[in-house]
């Protein structure tokens, strides 16, 4: 099970939606199809056309940087980071 | 007199405030997160607050409040172009209840409706086959913080009627719910080159009187006013400080009286000779009156976005606007006098005014 951390600006949108989980997925781009599936709507605040990551969500893969492909170890650790940026 | 609300979309977020005699308003908020806000309406029909916003980090949706604002859901299900097209969604730019449906307008410029009360949403048109469509999409061509379709004007009785404003572009009307358009710019000025004889007018604001036939027009270049549903138009900007603005309102009741907000044309945009002034005909554009008593009227360099003004129907109607760097001003008195109401916010994008029991 793959160990996921989210930025604390997605709580609030999804109703039980914990900072902290853990799921089955092979690649960050299923990962985020099963919470989508829990929390129907997720996708979209996440991912844009191409597909492809929205320009200021960044996902690291055991702290390396990775993408929708990125492939998961069955005990990976998948943070979900929004950049510090705007004002 | 029931109860007033003002929906204030700001750029952190929507603020409610509430008053039951225009006077004292309390304020809540921010909600939505504090995402940017476009727009926010309240269906009367529904009672559901309907607010259009879009997320540096997370995109755009449309939050929906089903208890005026004490808690939010929010959906972008449906609210896309298609894959593989010219067609990049940046923003929700508008949102409005129309007989049964909720419209969504967008940049790029693009129509969506919801039929279940903004949970999920289908595209509606994307305007294929109108001159001069395949620009009105490229980057290249468009300002900075475009909005694509800016508005969405719905007849109050007619079901399938509703005009809608594509920034830069046009003035547009539907009579079939949306199926078919057409170009509503027929008077209007425009001081540059035309590419297109009906289109490539840079409508800002469009302001219906009560009867839908009458209507006036704040454009880039200049005041206009229809008397037969936009058809064709008829400058009136002669008696006003400029030419330029983006708010306005008509009267609820009184089909010749209009209020506009004047603003430096240049790259400030602001009100003039720092200035603030909203400014008001009684006879349909012949005449105008300045009105500035309770406003800043030195060193007031702020300026008020295409939706930053509303107007109430109340017998004596209440007027409001919101400035660009977040002062709320509000009149009880058909805008004779102004006093600042609510607080310090954040930028204000959207005023809107209902009332609720």
């Amino acid at each position: 099970m793959a160990e996921l951390h989210l930025p604390p600006i997605l709580p609030p949108l999804f109703p039980g939606l914990p900072r902290e989980l853990e799921l089955e997925a092979a690649t960050v781009d299923e990962a985020i199809d099963r919470l989508d599936e829990r929390w129907p709507g997720m996708r979209d605040r996440l991912v844009e056309p191409g597909p492809k990551l929205r320009p200021h969500i960044n996902v690291y893969v055991d702290r390396e940087r990775g993408g929708l492909d990125t492939a998961l170890e069955p005990a990976s650790r998948v943070d979900v980071i929004a950049a510090i940026s705007g004002g | 007199m029931s109860k007033s609300m003002l929906l204030v979309g700001t750029r952190k977020g929507l603020f409610v405030l509430e008053s039951g005699d225009r006077r004292d308003w309390t304020v809540r908020g921010p909600y939505c997160e504090s995402w940017p806000m476009y727009h926010a309406v309240l269906d009367p029909e529904s009672g559901t607050i309907y607010a259009a916003a879009a997320s540096e980090w997370l995109g755009s949706a449309i939050w929906r409040s089903d208890d005026l604002g004490e808690t939010w859901e929010h959906s972008s299900e449906g609210i896309g172009f298609p894959e593989g097209g010219d067609l990049r969604l940046s923003k929700v730019s508008h949102v409005m209840p129309v007989h049964g449906r909720l419209l969504v307008g967008t940049e790029s410029a693009g129509l969506f409706e919801s039929t279940d009360g903004g949970r999920n949403f289908s595209l509606l048109t994307t305007f294929e086959g109108q001159e001069g469509r395949e620009a009105w999409n490229d980057p290249a061509q468009q300002p900075p913080g475009h909005l694509g379709l800016s508005a969405i004007i719905p007849h109050p009785n007619e079901q399938g009627r509703f005009w809608v404003i594509v920034q830069g572009f046009s003035l547009f009307e539907t009579t079939d719910g949306g199926k078919t358009f057409e170009p509503r710019n027929k008077g209007l000025r425009r001081d540059w080159p035309a590419d297109y004889e009906d289109i490539g007018f840079c409508v800002h604001k469009v302001a219906p009187a009560a009867d839908f036939e009458r209507m006036f027009q704040q454009n880039h270049v200049g005041m206009h006013r229809s008397d037969d549903g936009g058809k064709t138009w008829t400058e009136i900007t002669e008696g006003l400080p400029t030419e330029f603005g983006f708010a306005a309102a008509t009267h609820p009741h009184d089909r010749d009286t209009f209020w506009v907000i004047p603003l430096d044309p240049g790259h400030g945009r602001t009100m003039p000779d720092g200035h603030a002034a909203v400014w008001r005909t009684r006879d349909a554009g012949s005449s105008w009156q300045q009105l500035d008593q309770g406003l800043p009227t030195e060193n007031a360099y702020v300026g008020v976005l295409r939706d930053g003004m509303a107007i109430d129907k109340e017998d004596e109607p209440g007027l409001y606007f919101g400035t660009s760097t977040g002062q709320l001003f509000a009149s009880s008195d058909e805008g004779e006098s102004w006093n600042q109401i609510g607080g310090l916010f954040p930028g204000i994008t959207s005023v809107t005014v209902a009332s609720a029991d």
